[in-house]
């Protein structure tokens, strides 16, 4: 992958192969070499079918998992020593709030866990709830939220830190379109203004257009790296999505997807 | 809130006063024997000329079930806080104590007796702690284990430990599911304790004197000592709902979205 990255590197997967039940009946290759450089301050997208490996990849790159075989380095250190230096911040499908804690609090609990002051973590959240365009909901419970809100408030504790590199799961799977959309754009707005590394998983083609600087095609069983697609529409907008130069990416993408299956 | 809270005691207020009533106006206009079924009047009389016994009869019932009931909680809690913690002792325990659950235990309190002496407290006790035990084990380290992977991935990702992850998540996690296992144990107590009696123990006790008013044909009195028994298993319950209110105000709020923190829920 000789693709142009940003002056530092902010991930490197090489070598990396993942085999789930090893020396079993049901032993099965998730990820089959791969070899992938993240520039930090990049926008990398995820894509592929259902059973390419990209949540196992992510996974990979958090120190979830750890690879069968090669190494995962994260801003120069092991990917193990990057997750107790607390450099990751993670968004999943499920928002993942806890019931128990107000939404301020569900913000500040890794605050709480790196032990900063309270005055601290309250600052620190009352600006993540701006950031969020949630100012007036740090009193609620999450359960008093909606589906968009209560992940606004994920992504909020999530960058709460400042962490190096931001891993999303699908975050925006569970919304609604009109939402999603929304939120996309509050993504890259905070992306730009807290200059973070994202990788983003997802199966949305348009959704991977939209947001990345590089899209990464998948292709299953096992997964690996069909193709890696440059995608540059400068600063996107809401016109960004009815732009030809954005459809000529998302048949790009799309065409890169479906010369998997051919294959497969 | 509060409103909301009064006016839900209004219906059965009116429908218990009204059961009452009904129950009264049947054995008079029926002219049903008194030792066959005694009017709610004429309990409360045998209940106020019986009282200081009666009284005494429930605070020492009462003391037997809520001793037991706490000693239950806390040998139930405990056990699930650490077959959370070892997990190959909980895939041994747990299919052992499901199993054993299922024995009916108030079946033991004759044996009980010889164990811990007929005479004492102590064997009353053991049965109460026996029942209470079990429904609070299981659905406590359910609630500790049942947590969305999600949540124990994010955890991770901030290189929490397990205390940590057992402290901010798992805990209250299964604190509703605590309090279902409570709703249950609560009254369950006092059943226990008074079943227990009735095998042994000392004799001024809410169990002996039901079995020995229907000894004696005092079926009055034995209803009196019955009306006692419930108010004080209605207290226990009540008492348990107050805790659960307390300890999870997070589930007072009306939400607009799904409660994802409730027992059984599909994760």
């Amino acid at each position: 992958m000789s693709q142009p990255v940003a002056s530092e590197a902010a991930v490197v997967v090489s070598g990396v192969d993942k085999v789930f039940n090893v020396d079993s009946a049901d032993e099965v290759t998730a990820l089959s070499d791969i070899d992938l450089t993240i520039g930090a301050g990049e926008f990398v997208s995820l894509i592929g079918p259902s059973g390419c490996g990209k949540s196992t990849l992510l996974r990979l790159v958090g120190d979830l998992l750890t690879p069968s075989v090669g190494e995962v380095t994260v801003f120069g250190k092991p990917a193990h020593a990057a997750r107790l230096d607390q450099d990751y911040g993670m968004v999943f499908q499920h928002a993942g709030l806890f019931d128990w804690r107000r939404v301020a609090a569900n913000i500040e609990l890794p605050l709480e866990l790196r032990g900063w002051s309270r005055a601290d973590r309250t600052a620190r959240s009352a600006e993540m709830l701006d950031l969020v365009k949630l100012t007036d909901f740090g009193d609620y419970y999450p359960r008093q939220l909606s589906g968009g809100m209560q992940q606004r408030v994920s992504i909020a504790r999530a960058l709460s830190f400042q962490p190096k590199l931001l891993l999303m799961d699908e975050p925006f799977g569970a919304l609604d379109e009109m939402t999603r959309e929304h939120m996309q754009l509050e993504l890259l707005r905070i992306w730009r203004e807290t200059g973070t590394t994202v990788v983003f998983v997802t199966h949305s083609i348009s959704e991977s257009t939209f947001l990345s600087s590089r899209v990464v095609v998948l292709s299953p069983r096992p997964g690996r790296i069909h193709s890696v697609i440059d995608v540059d529409l400068g600063d996107r907008t809401d016109e960004t999505r009815e732009d030809p130069a954005f459809f000529a990416k998302a048949t790009e993408i799309r065409e890169a997807l479906r010369a998997d299956k051919d294959v497969g | 809130m509060i409103r909301g809270r009064l006016a839900g005691i209004g219906p059965p207020m009116v429908v218990g006063v009204a059961g009452l009533g009904l129950w009264e106006g049947i054995v008079w206009g029926f002219g049903i024997r008194e030792f066959l079924l005694p009017r709610p009047s004429s309990i409360m009389d045998r209940l106020s000329e019986n009282w200081p016994m009666l009284r005494h009869a429930g605070w020492e019932t009462g003391r037997i079930a809520v001793s037991g009931l706490v000693a239950g909680i806390l040998a139930g809690v405990l056990l699930a806080l650490v077959t959370t913690r070892f997990r190959t002792l909980n895939e041994g325990l747990t299919p052992l104590a499901v199993a054993v659950n299922a024995t009916p235990i108030v079946a033991l309190a004759p044996i009980f007796n010889a164990w811990f002496g007929i005479t004492g407290t102590l064997s009353n006790q053991a049965v109460v702690v026996a029942i209470v035990f079990f429904p609070v084990f299981i659905n406590t380290a359910r609630g500790l284990t049942e947590v969305h992977p999600d949540e124990l991935e994010l955890m991770r990702s901030y290189a929490a430990g397990e205390w940590t992850i057992l402290r901010e998540v798992r805990i209250p996690n299964a604190l509703p599911f605590f309090a279902n296992a409570l709703r249950v144990v609560a009254p369950l107590s006092v059943i226990a304790a008074i079943v227990a009696e009735y095998f042994g123990g000392p004799q001024d006790r809410i169990g002996n004197i039901i079995t020995s008013s229907a000894a004696f044909a005092r079926y009055d009195v034995a209803w009196a000592a019955i009306a006692v028994a419930s108010a004080v298993g209605l207290g226990l319950f009540a008492a348990a709902l107050l805790l659960e209110r307390v300890s999870m105000p997070w589930r007072l709020v009306d939400g607009g979205s799904e409660n994802h923190n409730t027992p059984g829920r599909e994760k």
